[in-house]
């Protein structure tokens, strides 16, 4: 599979990331490049073999339902640029 | 006497305990090493005063007669992934520059509690992204060998910081953390033993996330019994990481000294790759006649799927990075830079908060994940792992131990392998196997190139079996008598 500057485009908007026009052709270049090389893997048959999602083969534990920290808001917000009254602060999103 | 900043770990704990020096003389004499050292680039901060500080406590305790154990004032440098409560925790990155944490994770508490002292934290590829500690926004780090060829080497990565202060005496051990090699691989480059432990081991809790299915914290040491120390204070369960296993830590510093006759050692053929240089695989062979002189059985065991490990670990690692690295929108923490919608905020500040590896891997990642695409990339991604994973169940039916070497060269210059992303992804080559399957896996420095660099060998073994490869490790730390040390350090 190879990208074209406008998937790129795309890309790099869902993952937040502002990417120079200039920057496009070389990114897409490179990223065409891995994916080129990582389809390799198609070469592997996988019919009816279970993806691995850990490999930790264990249920997740539960613990019981009961606050055990917490109250911490100012030493958490001291890392956050321009708080306000104890909230973190962002542009405008509603108008 | 031998100079302080030479010790292992062992010989310093024999020292403090029979009042040869005191761990605030043990800890100034690295706090002058590294600040000696600068120019290796090794440190991002250092922490002279708390870590003299905590030295005075530990001195204090030794004369109460309430010593902790074997850390109790042992110089430790820390990745600077960990978060270390009120001291600066960046990954690497510009996004994190300045983040504080307010909590301490749970694998330095648990160090501390052992009464290691901290040198400081240690530079590293950027979120741990990196094979040579060149993609870190704090400049690279310097190997400590090699010097006077005229050519500055890499440290390999991405624990490369915590690689370079070991081997060059600016602390007696360090930790690192390991997704696809970055344990063993630094560890190879610079001539010390490096162990990436089961996943599931370490707790992750206050790790800086990068591939939470593959991270892994580890010791970095001299000498296999001080990787087995440090990882009995570093490892154990924490509910706070629902991976960590629940199980009990043995004595792993005991398994060095355990004879390895009868050991069962596997040699995966699949590793003898077209274009390995001809002494990394005489070192190899030559490791075979030094288990067999000790009483072992060695094998060729076949793990059918190695040569897919890598292109897995390229769409697996980058697909959970670019999820975990979401969180840095610039509005909680770390690097904001102001835009005029919330949307134009997140975009310039993660433009300009990650460098282009990280940007690289996080658009790679966010293409896999993508719709139409999850399917084809990374479902497959995950089923070759399965495959991977089943390979070593096979191998381990017949031995008890695997041996490859760790690394396909011995580190190289700063600025090679810069403008293909897959040449660099290749130093991995030999690491991410064991790091897909979630096994233990140990590099130890057995040899020299003939060019005079370090080559590490690894020795993966069985998931929660950390002793049998340290066991093994021992063994060829045994025959291999390595004892060079970095020009840079020039003392033994």
């Amino acid at each position: 599979m190879s990208l074209t500057r406008d998937q790129v485009r795309a890309i790099a908007f869902l993952a937040r990331i502002r990417v120079r026009d200039e920057d496009l052709d070389p990114l897409a270049k490179d990223i065409s490049g891995i994916l080129h090389w990582v389809e390799q893997l198609n070469e592997v048959k996988t019919e009816g073999v279970r993806p691995m999602t850990s490999v930790a083969e264990m249920t997740l534990p539960l613990r019981a339902d009961k606050v055990d920290a917490g109250g911490n808001r100012d030493a958490i917000l001291k890392n956050a640029t321009d708080p306000v009254e104890g909230f973190y602060t962002v542009p405008k999103v509603v108008e | 006497m031998t100079a302080l900043t030479d010790l292992d770990m062992v010989a310093a704990a024999a020292g403090l305990e029979k009042r040869d020096f005191t761990a605030v003389e043990l800890i100034q004499a690295h706090l002058a090493a590294a600040k000696a050292a600068r120019d290796l680039n090794a440190f991002i901060v250092e922490t002279p005063d708390a870590a003299l500080g905590a030295a005075a406590e530990a001195d204090k305790r030794r004369l109460a007669g309430k010593a902790i154990g074997p850390l109790d004032g042992i110089p430790i440098a820390i990745k600077d992934l960990f978060c270390t409560e009120g001291v600066q925790t960046t990954a690497g990155s510009r996004i994190l520059k300045g983040f504080a944490p307010a909590y301490e994770s749970t694998v330095t508490a648990n160090l501390k509690r052992a009464g290691a002292v901290f040198v400081g934290k240690t530079n590293l590829d950027e979120f741990a992204m990196g094979s040579a500690n060149i993609t870190s926004a704090f400049g690279p780090v310097k190997n400590p060998w090699g010097r006077g060829s005229g050519k500055d080497l890499v440290p390999g990565g991405s624990s490369g910081g915590s690689a370079a202060a070991v081997a060059a005496g600016l602390c007696l051990g360090a930790t690192g953390t390991d997704t696809g090699g970055s344990i063993r691989q630094p560890a190879s480059f610079c001539g010390i033993v490096g162990l990436k432990p089961t996943y599931g081991r370490c707790s992750r809790w206050g790790i800086v996330a990068f591939a939470s299915s593959l991270d892994q914290a580890g010791p970095m040491t001299r000498t296999v019994t001080d990787a087995g120390l440090m990882l009995s204070a570093m490892a154990g369960h924490d509910p706070r990481d629902s991976t960590s296993a629940p199980l009990p830590c043995p004595d792993f510093a005991a398994a060095a000294g355990q004879p390895v006759k009868g050991l069962r050692i596997g040699i995966p053929k699949e590793y003898r790759i077209d274009g390995m240089p001809a002494e990394i695989d005489a070192l190899w062979r030559k490791a075979e006649t030094w288990f067999k002189d000790q009483g072992c059985e060695v094998a060729e065991v076949s793990l059918p799927h190695t040569k897919y490990a890598l292109p897995t670990y390229y769409i697996v690692a980058p697909a959970e990075a670019s999820s975990n690295l979401a969180r840095y929108d610039g509005v909680r923490y770390g690097l904001r830079v102001p835009g005029e919608t919330l949307d134009e905020m997140y975009m310039n500040t993660r433009a300009e908060g990650f460098g282009p590896e990280v940007r690289r891997r996080i658009l790679i990642g966010t293409y896999v994940l993508s719709a139409g695409y999850y399917d084809a990339y990374y479902l497959k991604a995950q089923q070759v792992r399965a495959l991977i994973a089943r390979d070593f169940a096979q191998a381990f039916e017949r031995v008890d131990a695997i041996l490859a070497p760790t690394a396909p060269s011995p580190a190289f210059a700063i600025g090679e392998k810069m403008d293909d992303p897959i040449a660099m992804y290749l130093n991995d080559v030999f690491t991410v196997p064991a790091s897909l399957a979630g096994l233990p896996a140990l590099s130890v420095p057995a040899g020299l190139s003939q060019g005079g660099l370090p080559l590490g060998l690894q020795l993966i073994g069985r998931a929660f079996d950390e002793e049998t490869v340290i066991r093994a490790g021992a063994a060829i730390e045994r025959a291999a008598e390595f004892d060079s040390r970095p020009s840079r350090a020039g003392r033994r």
